[in-house]
């Protein structure tokens, strides 16, 4: 069994627009018979945070286009992306990209 | 007598003081209508900028103060006067960077706009001024800029860039800076910068956020290996809808301005692999290490499909402009118009008019009669504001007296969320609610204030 995982989310960009508005999330991930990865954690997010309205927050198993991910402030293709196991303390980040101007 | 000498010579020395005072005021105004700003509409090829040899006495006095510093000197501030950057939009982030650029002294300004100035740009596209409505933007920045810097070269472009010219244009400048406010012209500017080999220096900014990255510089990766596929065009929010502070646009434009000078004049920027966020409300920047360039980016990569410029309105599924677009969502029954509306008004006729706008644009300006509940809260079904919306209907179902379907009648600013509403009210009438029949105001208060009462507010 792994051990829960306390971790903290952010969203930004407009992807806390999804939350309720609410940029930050402590939370704990439960106990599990193995790690939890990156792909599960959208599950659990979909799950317990988001309820409604997930095509603008997924896509697939994965983050929808224009939703940057990033892990202890690096972009997660550098950590693994979906497969990345994350540790206790990570820091999360999803973020919608911007355009105006 | 010598009193009146003395007179004389004082009153002569003040009319020459006069003639000196005009001389330098005609020459001036002379050397300012020479120099009328010509609008391009396309693009030409441009004569090459000269590199200077070494800088004037008036130089050095003008950029005296930022060639003491080491990082510049004399050798920076030479690099920055050879140096020509293209401006896309000369909106909320161009306008400062333009000013910057042009205030240090940089060779040539391409400033690109196919938009005119409004009144409601004036809060963060600062060097518009109030006289210059309805004026092309790009004609409006260069004036401002030739008021700064005189010796800048400036080329106003009036014209919006697209697959035709952006090679063309951007060929002929060192740096590029992505002021644009749209996906699909982010997209553009990007592939033509990698197939000209042009840096990209590209910010973004909406509400309360900013977004900065250097592209296609010193091998790093482009907007493409970030984001190989576009957003949804239903995730993407402009200023329009999403609203901006002016002046975090003006920190991020000015952000720009600072990673162009360091890569005119020679130092180099250190956002080549790296986003900076910023956060207005908590007053923070954040850096983020990117990705490296791609291997499999469709225009950077070893082996790109993308070759030449293509069709980004279709890449993107949305319209090169922040202009909101306008949906039709439903069928003609489905609809009303202001002028109907204002029928059913003047006849008092029982109904429910709803207003999907969120809280903060009803405080803006609403009809005296309206119910407020926002589309998101009709889409996440927020009991709250279910039961008011039920209790609305029994009210008007009572009065009506009879087994009848009351008539809601559904409003926004522009009349495409009310259609979306339109859609999600009808699958909860008959379970969720009482049975309605629900209808869009087509055009929303806009069409109302244009149309109808004209002193309505608009924004
Ligand atoms: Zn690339």
């Amino acid at each position: 069994m792994a051990a829960p995982v306390a971790i903290h989310l952010e969203f930004g960009g407009g992807a806390e627009l999804l939350f309720n508005g609410v940029k930050d999330h402590h939370v704990t991930l439960p106990s599990q018979p193995d790690p939890w990865d990156v792909k599960q954690l959208l599950v659990w997010i979909q799950q317990n945070l988001l309820k409604e309205r997930p095509e603008l927050f997924v896509q697939g198993d994965s983050v929808r286009p224009g939703i940057l991910v990033l892990i202890n402030d690096a972009d997660w293709e550098l950590m693994g992306e979906l497969e990345y196991q994350l540790q206790d303390q990570d820091n999360v980040v999803f973020i919608s990209t911007l355009h105006g101007g | 007598m010598t009193d009146e000498v003395g007179y004389l010579k004082a009153q002569l020395e003040e009319k020459e003081k006069d003639i000196v005072a005009l001389k330098n005021k005609l020459a001036h105004l002379e050397k300012s209508n020479a120099s009328v700003l010509e609008l391009y509409e396309k693009v030409t090829p441009l004569t090459p900028l000269k590199a200077k040899a070494s800088l004037s006495n008036e130089d050095i006095m003008r950029y005296s103060r930022q060639l003491l510093l080491p990082e510049l000197g004399v050798q920076g501030q030479l690099n920055l006067s050879k140096t020509s950057v293209l401006v896309v939009g000369c909106g909320g982030l161009g306008c400062p960077l333009a000013q910057y650029l042009a205030a240090a002294g940089i060779g040539r300004l391409g400033l690109l706009d196919y938009d005119e100035v409004e009144l409601s740009n004036l809060h963060r596209q600062v060097l518009h001024g109030e006289e210059n409505q309805d004026q092309a933007k790009a004609l409006s920045a260069a004036n401002a800029i030739k008021r700064l810097n005189s010796t800048v070269e400036c080329i106003p472009y009036h014209l919006q860039l697209s697959s035709e010219n952006a090679l063309q244009l951007i060929q002929q400048y060192d740096i590029v800076a992505d002021c644009s406010d749209n996906v699909p012209t982010r997209y553009l500017v990007n592939d033509a910068c990698v197939l000209s080999g042009k840096p990209l220096v590209s910010a973004s900014a909406l509400r309360m956020e900013g977004q900065l990255t250097v592209y296609n510089y010193h091998g790093g990766p482009c907007y493409r290996c970030l984001y190989p596929v576009p957003p949804p065009s239903e995730t993407v929010t402009n200023c329009s809808d999403g609203g901006v502070l002016g002046v975090v646009p003006g920190i991020m434009g000015c952000f720009q301005a600072l990673e162009v000078l360091k890569i005119a004049s020679g130092q180099g920027s250190s956002c080549g692999q790296q986003l900076v966020m910023f956060d207005a409300q908590d007053a923070r920047f954040r850096s983020i290490k990117l990705r490296p360039k791609q291997a499999g980016c469709a225009v950077c990569g070893e082996n790109p499909s993308v070759t030449r410029l293509v069709d980004y309105e279709a890449f993107c599924g949305s319209a090169a402009t922040d202009k909101c677009r306008k949906l039709n969502l439903l069928s003609r029954d489905q609809r009303i118009t202001v002028q109907d509306y204002k029928s059913i008004m003047d006849t008092a006729e029982p109904h429910l008019l709803l207003d999907v706008r969120p809280l903060v644009e009803v405080d803006i300006c609403h009809l005296p009669t309206s119910l407020n509940i926002p589309l998101s809260s009709l889409e996440y079904r927020k009991s709250e504001h279910i039961q008011l919306l039920q209790e609305s209907i029994s009210q008007l179902k009572q009065q009506m007296e009879g087994d009848c379907r009351p008539p809601v009648y559904v409003i926004c600013k522009m009349g495409n969320d009310s259609q979306k509403a339109v859609q999600v009210m009808e699958k909860m009438s008959g379970s969720e609610v009482d049975s309605i029949t629900v209808k869009d105001i087509s055009g929303g208060l806009m069409a109302w204030a244009k149309r109808i009462d004209p002193t309505f507010p608009q924004y």
